[in-house]
C-alpha cells in the first residue's frame, strides 16, 4: 500500500477529510536513500503545508531519522527531489537553508552559555550585536529559561537543555523547524507537560514543525497529521483520529494502539454491508470499506473499546438482522490498569478477544471475573476490513 | 552533495601534510634500513657499498641492485654474538613482563577499589614519574644502588648483610631498573579494563557462596585478560629493544640486541649489519603483535 | 568476613602504598641528594646549593640544555600541528585512499625501539648528506612525538559527539567556521596536552638523538648520560632535580590552565 492518503473514507473519519493543499512548503518527492545494501528511505512522496504540525512515526531504524536528515541536508537523497517553496534544496548545503533541526540528544555545545548557544545561529544570519541580544533576550522569554543565560549545558536540568535546544533552532526563524525524537530524553511526566507546550508554541509561532518519534501517544497527541513509516516507506498518512479509527492496512492497525485482528473470508456482500466468515471466530458483519476490497483473503480490526461485555447477549433480531455482532465466551484473564480493565474473552469458537473496559465507578461489585461466561459485541461500524 | 562528505573533504585535506612527513621521515628511512642491511661494509663515509646514486642512471641503479647481498643476515645467523643477544633480549623481556605482572596487577587492582574521587587522583600519581625523563629515573637508581649508595648503607645498618652487596652492573639491577621504567604502562591498561568491572558481579559471586579469594580468581582475573594482554604488549615490545637500562644497569658480559645494534653502529661503524640486526628485531617483535591481534579478533568473533 | 566488592581490603592498601613509594621513593631520595653539601654524593654534609651553581657555571651542559629546549619547543610545536591534522584526517576524514598506510605509519613508532628510529633516520640524514646537528634532531623528534600527539588528539575527537558540528552547520556555519567554533575549543585541551607531551619525551630523548644528531651539538640527555656512564656526580643530581621539577611545574601549570578553562568558559564564547 502506498498511495494512502485517499485510502481512507470511514463513518468514523469523516470529520476529518484529507484536503489536498495547493502550494506545499515542503515537497518531498519520490526520495530514497540507500546506506550499502540496505535502503533507509525507499521512493518516499510527502508534501507538508505551511504552519502544519507534522509527525513521522515509526518503530526504529524505519528510516524516520534519515529521512529529518535529509531534510536538514546532512543526507543528500540518491534519487528523488526535495522542494521547499517549490525549489529544489538538494544541493543546499544545511549552513544556507532556512531549516533549522533540534537534535536529539540536544547537541548544545558544552563550551557556550546558555546565552551564547541561542545566540550562534545569529552571528552568521549577519545580525548586529545590538540584534542578537535582542533577539536571544527574546527567544529566553519565549522557553522561559530567564536568569538561567549565563549557565552552561552541564548545569542544565533535562527539561531545561531541552528548552535551550528549542530555543537555538527558533532563533534564526526557521521556514521549517525539524524536530528529532525532541522529549525522548525526559521522564514521563515533563514529556507529557512539555507536549503541551509544544504545541501551544508552534501554535504561537505559526512555524511548520516536523517531528520525529517513535512514540504513538506523542504523535496522537501534538501532530496535525501523521506519517507512518516502515523500512523505508511510508504506510499511511492521516490525521491521529483516521490513523486510529481507519487504519490503511493491517500493519498500521498493528502499530498503532491495540486491536484485535480477526483474519477470514467474505462469503456475502449486499449494499455496503458484508458478511464474514472469521477464522476460530465466526459469522462477522462489517462496513464495505469506501475502496472496495476484494474477495481474497482479509481481515478484520477490531479495537478493544469498541467490544462491550454483557452476561446476556444483546437482542437476538440486533444480532439476527446483522446489526450487531455477538460472540460468546469465557473470561480468561483480567487486568486491572487503574482508569480502565483489560478482559481477555476465550471465545467458544477458540479465538481469543481483548475488551477495554472503562473504570467508571469506584466500586464495582459488578465486574467480570476469571471463568465467568460473557458475551461480546460490537457494532459492524465499528469493524475495519482490511486487506491481509 | 551531502554534507558529511563537504566535511570529510577539507578533512582528507589535512591529512596532506602528516602523511607527507611520515612519508619522507618514517617510510623512507625504512627503505634505507632495507637497503643498506643488503650492502657491503666499507671504509669509506658513508661506511657502506653500494651507495644508490640517481647519478649512474638506470645502469648504475641495476649495478647497484647487482650488488646487494644477504651476507649481512648470514652473519646474524652464524655469529653466536648475534644470537646469543637476540635470545638475551627476548628472556629479559620475557621476565620484565612477568615481573611486571606480578607487580602492576595487585597496584592497579587496589586503584580499581578505591572510591571514585580518589582513582583520579590515583591515577595521576602512576602517570607523573611518567613524565619526568626515564634517565633520570635510572639515575636515581644509580645513585641508590651504588656501592656506597644507599640501599647497602641501610642493609649494613640493619645487619642484613656483613660488608656492601654489588648491585650495580648486575641482572637483578637491569631487572629492577626495566621494571621501574615500564610500570605505569603495564599499570594503566590493568586499571582501565579493572575500574570498568562492575562491583555487582563480585556480589554475585559471593551470594552464590564463592568466597572472595575465589571470587578474584574465578571472576576478576579472567574479565581482566584483555587489560594484560594490552599491559604485556605495552611493556614487551619495547623492552626487546631497550638499550639505555642495560647498558647503565646491567654488565656488559651478555648484551641485549639493542646494546649490539648500538655498539655495531657507533663502536665498529658496521652500518650494514647494525641495519640487517634492526631488521631482524623488527621481524621479531612483529610475533607478539600478531599473535594479540589474532586473540583479540577470536574474541571479537566469539561475541 | 563481609564482602563488599568497593571495601578496600589490607591487601589493597599495602600495594598501593608499596607500589607509590616505590615509584617516588627513587626521585624523592634524588632530589635529596643533589641539596648535599658533600662531594661524595653518599655522604650527607648538610644542606647546600653548591651543585646548582656549579651546574650554572657548566658551559657545555648549559649549551646542551638551550639545545634541548629549542629541540623541545620546535618539535613539539611542529609535531602539535601535524598530529592534530592527522587526527582530524584519521576521525573526519572517513575511508580515504591510504588511510590504512597513514594509521599504520603514525601507530608503528609508538612501539618501535627507539633504535631503529633513530638508525633509520640517521641513514636517511647521511643519504641526504645532510649536516647533522639541531635540524635532524629536530626532525626526528618531530616524527616521533607528533604520533603520541595525534593519539592523545584522535581520542578527545573520537569522544565528540559528531551532532555538535552538525548543529552548528545547521545554525548556519559552513564546515570550516563549524569547526572552528565548536570543534576546536573542545579538543583544545588534548591539543595542549599533546604538546606537553612531546615537548617532555623530546626533552627526555637520548637514543632518537644520539642517532641524529652531529659533534658539537649534544642535547641535554646525551650530556647526561655520558656523565652517568662516569659514575654518580652532584652535579648530575643537581640537573635531574631541576629537570624534575621544571616537569612539575609545567604539569601543575597545566592542570591548573585546564581548570581555569572549564570554569570561566561562558564568556570565552569563539563566536
Amino acid at each position: 500500500m502506498t498511495n494512502l492518503t485517499a485510502t481512507v473514507a470511514d463513518p468514523a473519519a469523516s470529520d476529518a477529510p484529507v484536503i489536498a493543499y495547493p502550494t506545499p512548503l515542503l515537497r518531498i518527492n519520490g526520495v530514497t536513500k540507500v546506506f550499502g545494501a540496505h535502503s533507509a528511505v525507499n521512493d518516499l512522496s510527502l508534501d507538508i503545508k505551511a504552519g502544519e504540525f507534522f509527525a513521522l512515526l515509526g518503530p526504529s531504524g524505519c528510516g524516520k531519522t534519515t529521512l529529518l536528515r535529509m531534510l536538514a541536508g546532512f543526507e543528500a537523497p540518491d534519487t528523488g527531489k526535495i522542494e521547499l517553496n517549490g525549489e529544489d534544496i538538494a544541493a543546499v548545503l544545511p549552513h544556507q537553508r532556512p531549516v533549522n533541526m533540534m537534535f536529539q540528544n540536544y547537541a548544545l555545545f558544552p563550551h557556550l552559555n546558555v546565552r551564547d548557544n541561542i545566540g550562534f545561529g545569529l552571528k552568521s544570519a549577519g545580525l548586529t550585536r545590538l540584534g542578537i541580544d535582542t533577539r536571544v533576550a527574546e527567544m529566553v522569554a519565549l522557553v522561559k529559561l530567564q536568569g538561567l543565560e549565563k549557565r552552561r549545558p552541564d548545569q542544565l536540568s533535562g527539561g531545561q537543555k531541552q528548552r535551550v535546544a528549542l530555543a537555538r533552532a527558533l532563533a534564526r526563524h526557521p521556514q521549517l523547524l525539524l524536530l528529532d525524537e525532541p522529549l525522548a530524553a525526559l521522564d514521563k511526566k515533563l514529556r507529557e507537560e512539555t507536549q503541551v507546550e509544544l504545541m501551544a508554541l508552534q501554535r504561537q509561532l505559526g512555524t511548520t514543525f516536523v517531528i520525529v518519534t517513535h512514540d504513538q501517544e506523542e504523535a496522537m497527541t501534538m501532530a496535525d497529521r501523521i506519517g507512518v513509516m516502515n523500512s523505508g516507506r511510508l504506510q499511511q498518512v492521516a490525521t491521529p483520529r483516521q490513523l486510529y479509527e481507519a487504519p490503511a492496512s493491517r500493519w498500521v492497525a498493528e502499530f498503532v494502539g491495540d486491536v484485535n485482528i480477526v483474519e477470514g473470508g467474505i462469503t456475502h456482500r449486499d449494499s455496503h454491508r458484508l458478511t464474514i466468515a472469521g477464522r476460530d471466530v465466526g459469522t462477522l458483519f462489517a462496513i464495505e470499506p469506501r475502496q472496495p476490497v476484494g474477495d481474497a483473503v482479509i481481515c478484520v480490526a477490531i479495537r478493544p473499546e469498541k467490544i462491550r461485555l454483557s452476561r446476556r447477549g444483546p437482542a437476538t433480531d440486533l444480532v439476527n438482522s446483522g446489526a450487531m455482532n455477538s460472540l460468546e465466551g469465557v473470561i480468561s484473564d483480567v487486568g486491572y490498569l487503574g482508569g480502565r480493565s483489560l478482559y481477555k474473552v476465550k471465545l467458544d469458537r477458540g479465538a481469543t478477544l481483548r475488551v477495554a473496559l472503562a473504570n467508571t465507578a469506584r466500586l464495582d461489585v459488578d465486574a467480570y471475573s476469571i471463568g465467568e461466561r460473557v458475551a461480546a459485541w460490537f457494532a459492524p461500524d465499528d469493524c475495519v476490513v482490511l486487506v491481509q | 552533495m551531502s554534507a558529511r562528505r563537504i566535511f570529510t573533504a577539507p578533512a582528507r585535506l589535512a591529512a596532506i601534510p602528516p602523511y607527507v612527513w611520515m612519508v619522507l621521515f618514517f617510510l623512507v628511512p625504512f627503505g634505507f634500513v632495507l637497503k643498506i642491511s643488503l650492502s657491503q661494509t666499507a671504509i669509506a663515509q658513508p661506511p657502506y657499498l653500494p651507495v644508490f646514486g640517481l647519478s649512474e642512471g638506470i645502469d648504475g641503479l641495476k649495478a647497484s641492485f647487482a650488488a646487494l647481498s644477504l651476507d649481512n643476515f648470514r652473519l646474524l645467523v652464524s655469529d653466536n654474538l648475534y644470537l646469543a643477544s637476540y635470545l638475551r633480549s627476548v628472556l629479559v623481556a620475557v621476565v620484565s613482563t612477568l615481573i611486571l605482572l606480578a607487580v602492576g596487577y595487585p597496584i592497579a587492582y587496589g586503584m580499581a577499589r578505591l572510591p571514585r574521587r580518589w582513582q583520579g587522583i590515583a591515577m595521576m600519581l602512576v602517570i607523573v614519574p611518567f613524565w619526568t625523563s626515564f634517565l633520570i629515573r635510572i639515575y636515581a637508581w644509580i645513585n641508590i644502588l651504588q656501592h656506597d649508595g644507599l640501599l647497602n648503607k641501610v642493609l649494613l645498618a640493619l645487619h642484613v648483610v656483613s660488608k656492601p652487596v654489588v648491585w650495580l652492573s648486575t641482572d637483578s639491577a637491569m631487572y629492577l631498573g626495566i621494571v621501574y621504567s615500564y610500570l605505569p604502562f603495564m599499570i594503566l591498561p590493568l586499571y582501565a579494563t579493572l575500574a570498568k568491572q562492575d562491583p555487582s558481579l563480585i556480589e554475585a559471586a559471593a551470594d552464590l557462596g564463592v568466597s572472595r579469594i575465589d571470587a578474584f580468581w574465578l571472576v576478576t582475573v579472567p574479565l581482566s585478560l584483555r587489560g594484560v594482554g594490552a599491559g604485556a604488549l605495552l611493556c614487551f615490545i619495547p623492552i626487546m629493544g631497550e638499550f639505555v637500562t642495560p647498558d647503565l644497569l646491567a654488565g656488559s658480559n651478555s648484551l641485549m640486541i639493542g646494546q649490539t645494534l648500538w655498539l655495531e653502529f657507533f663502536t665498529n661503524k658496521d652500518w650494514p649489519v647494525a641495519s640487517a640486526t634492526a631488521i631482524v628485531l623488527l621481524g621479531l617483535l612483529l610475533i607478539p603483535l600478531l599473535v594479540y591481534d589474532r586473540l583479540q579478533r577470536r574474541q571479537l568473533e566469539a561475541r | 568476613m563481609s564482602v563488599h566488592p568497593l571495601r578496600l581490603s589490607r591487601f589493597n592498601i599495602t600495594s598501593l602504598v608499596l607500589g607509590l613509594a616505590f615509584l617516588y621513593l627513587p626521585i624523592v631520595i634524588l632530589v635529596i641528594y643533589s641539596f648535599n653539601a658533600s662531594r661524595l654524593v653518599t655522604v650527607w654534609g648538610g644542606w647546600s646549593t653548591r651543585w646548582y651553581t656549579e651546574f650554572f657555571n657548566d658551559r657545555a651542559m648549559l649549551d646542551a640544555a638551550w639545545m634541548s629546549l629549542r629541540v623541545g619547543v620546535v618539535s613539539a610545536t611542529l609535531a602539535t600541528v601535524l598530529g592534530t591534522l592527522a587526527a582530524i584526517a584519521l576521525t573526519r576524514g572517513a575511508g580515504f585512499r591510504g588511510r590504512t598506510l597513514m594509521s599504520g605509519m603514525l601507530y608503528a613508532p609508538l612501539v618501535m625501539p627507539e633504535v631503529i628510529t633513530g638508525l633509520s633516520l640517521l641513514l636517511l640524514f647521511v643519504a641526504l648528506d645532510a649536516g647533522r646537528g639541531l635540524v635532524t634532531v629536530t626532525i626526528a623528534h618531530t616524527t616521533l612525538t607528533m604520533c603520541f600527539v595525534t593519539v592523545v588528539v584522535q581520542s578527545r575527537l573520537a569522544g565528540i559527539d559528531r551532532s555538535l558540528e552538525e548543529a552548528a552547520m545547521d545554525l548556519g556555519r559552513d564546515p570550516l567556521r563549524a569547526f572552528m567554533a565548536v570543534t576546536l575549543p573542545l579538543i583544545w585541551p588534548a591539543i595542549a596536552a599533546g604538546w606537553m607531551l612531546a615537548f617532555t619525551l623530546s626533552l627526555d630523548d637520548l637514543v632518537i638523538a644520539s642517532f641524529t644528531t652531529g659533534p658539537g651539538s649534544a642535547t641535554l640527555p646525551i650530556r647526561i648520560y655520558s656523565e652517568v656512564r662516569l659514575g654518580v656526580k652532584p652535579e648530575i643530581n643537581a640537573i635531574c632535580t631541576l629537570i624534575v621539577g621544571f616537569i612539575a611545574v609545567v604539569i601543575v601549570l597545566a592542570s591548573l590552565v585546564s581548570k581555569l578553562s572549564s570554569a570561566r568558559g561562558e564568556s570565552a564564547a569563539p563566536l
